[in-house]
């Protein structure tokens, strides 16, 4: 019991250093200020020892080479067709990222913007796609530790008896830690017919989680529009926590033949030029019609097409060239339902899904 | 007299940067990550308490930083470890325990000496803390 640490034992609990030792620390700590303790347990970015003195100039252009920021947008704008409002918001953020680093290295002060967003729009808008995309990037941007994505429902958040959804929401943004918590159908969380729901615990959770780790992680909700609009009348602290609310606008026709183009270039397919002009028919035509998912109606019609090409090709018999494998012809898409008179056939073929 | 149990036991108190750090260094192998505590100094209990259920998924040590604090503040006066345990065939073991949070004032050991037939002499350690009930060990225990 003759312990020096004794006296150190009355300094409380919270972050105890042995007594006789916490003075003398290793010596590569001193000279880093850098790396000052933070109790609460969050790690800092890393930072700049030099300070820039005032009035002095920094090379934009050398900075944003640095980070890769060009890089990163170009990317954006080559995989992803259209969505000009969700791109000019992405190099909006991109650019605040980088603003915020040089105030930083100026001493200046540089809050940590909040980036929760809401994504809403039409379905096959790319919502999803977009949210995985994002982790990416904003790791790559170095908001983001890690940069993972984790998809959940309502179903990964919500329990089923007293006492289930805390523990069942916590695991859930534990493992969001340094990436970003992707709630499809966040609407579905608020079950307002049922006053004896779990969902508002989840909510309750999520708002406290999502002001107090914000460095930790982004929250995106995705939905439809005018249910998302219910939920946030609904949740007002949800709502005002929501930095970024972006609408994905539907395709037009152009660009829904891009994406098809792009779809069979992966695939490795090739329509033939009376093909193409047939395609470019069909979508205008479908684009009319209920129950249109935007690209995922595209990426249906291209499994179709599939379909209709290898029966063509196999019913033929006999032997093919190489070429005739990868070629769709006009016959195949003018045989889809969408060109006859019945809007019955091709809703009941295509569900939306 | 310090608890010497586990990794680091030798160096001065991780801060919380160094523990996220290793952490992180336990969840990039792949290992999972658990929190236990106990308030049994003994070096033979091997077996502590776990808080909450080992952490399988995690891709940041925030999550399980989370855990750490939340341990710390559901127990003080108790010993808390951070363990990760390697799944991998062939290993299949705990790859990394330490010490992240210590009662502030550790009493120590007692040898006590047992004389059994024929002059023999056994030899036992007896945690003066283990005087107390469990729970009360390291003053007042939580409400």
């Amino acid at each position: 019991m003759s312990d020096p640490g004794q006296a150190a034992a009355q300094r409380g609990f919270a972050m105890p250093h042995p007594g006789d030792r916490a003075p003398e620390r290793r010596p590569g700590e001193a000279s880093s200020p850098g790396q000052a303790e933070s109790p609460s347990g969050q790690a800092q970015p890393p930072v700049v020892p030099v300070l820039l003195a005032p009035g002095s100039m920094v090379d934009l252009d050398a900075e944003q080479r640095s980070l890769r920021i060009g890089e990163i947008l170009d990317r954006l704008d080559a995989e992803f067709v259209g969505l000009a409002p969700v791109k000019t918001r992405v190099r909006e953020i991109a650019a605040l990222l980088l603003i915020d680093r040089l105030r930083q290295r100026c001493g200046l002060t540089s809050s940590r913007p909040s980036l929760h967003m809401c994504f809403t729009g039409s379905p096959g808008t790319g919502k999803t796609t977009i949210a995985s995309q994002m982790g990416v990037l904003l790791a790559e941007l170095g908001y983001l530790r890690k940069g993972q994505l984790v998809s959940v429902t309502r179903d990964d958040l919500v329990g089923q008896y007293v006492g289930h959804t805390a523990p069942k929401t916590k695991e859930v943004l534990k493992r969001a830690m340094g990436g970003v918590l992707f709630i499809d159908e966040a609407y579905y969380l608020y079950r307002p017919e049922n006053e004896r729901d779990y969902g508002q615990e989840s909510i309750e959770i999520l708002l406290q989680f999502m002001e107090s780790h914000r460095a930790d992680l982004v929250v995106i909700l995705a939905g439809y529009a005018d249910r998302m609009d219910t939920f946030f009348r609904s949740n007002p602290g949800m709502a005002s926590r929501v930095a970024h609310h972006l609408d994905f606008p539907d395709f037009t026709l152009d660009e829904l033949v891009h994406i098809a183009d792009l779809i069979l270039d992966r695939e490795e397919y090739r329509l033939s030029a009376a093909a193409r002009d047939a395609f470019r028919e069909y979508v205008a035509l479908r684009m009319t019609q209920p129950r249109f998912a935007n690209a995922r109606s595209m990426r249906n019609a291209i499994d179709r097409l599939r379909l209709r090409q290898a029966g063509r090709i196999v019913a033929a018999g006999g032997s093919i060239r190489v070429e005739d494998l990868v070629e769709i012809s006009a016959a195949d898409v003018r045989a889809s339902r969408v060109f006859g008179d019945s809007t019955d056939a091709v809703t009941a073929a295509e569900p939306a899904s | 007299m310090r608890l010497m149990q586990g990794t680091f036991s030798s160096l001065p108190d991780l801060t919380d940067a160094e523990i996220m750090a290793q952490i992180q260094y336990a969840v990039d192998r792949g290992w999972a990550v658990a929190v236990e505590f106990t308030d049994d100094p003994h070096p033979r209990n091997v077996l502590w308490e776990m808080w909450g259920l080992p952490m399988f998924g995690i891709t940041d040590a925030a999550g399980a930083m989370l855990e750490v604090t939340a341990c710390r503040q559901a127990c003080p006066g108790h010993y808390v470890r951070v363990t990760a345990y390697d799944a991998s065939l062939g290993r299949q073991t705990t790859a990394l325990s330490f010490i992240v949070s210590r009662p502030a004032a550790e009493p120590g050991f007692r040898l006590d000496r047992l004389e059994t037939s024929d002059r023999r002499v056994s030899y036992s350690l007896h945690a003066y803390a283990a005087d107390r009930p469990s729970g009360e060990r390291y003053g007042p225990g939580p409400e």
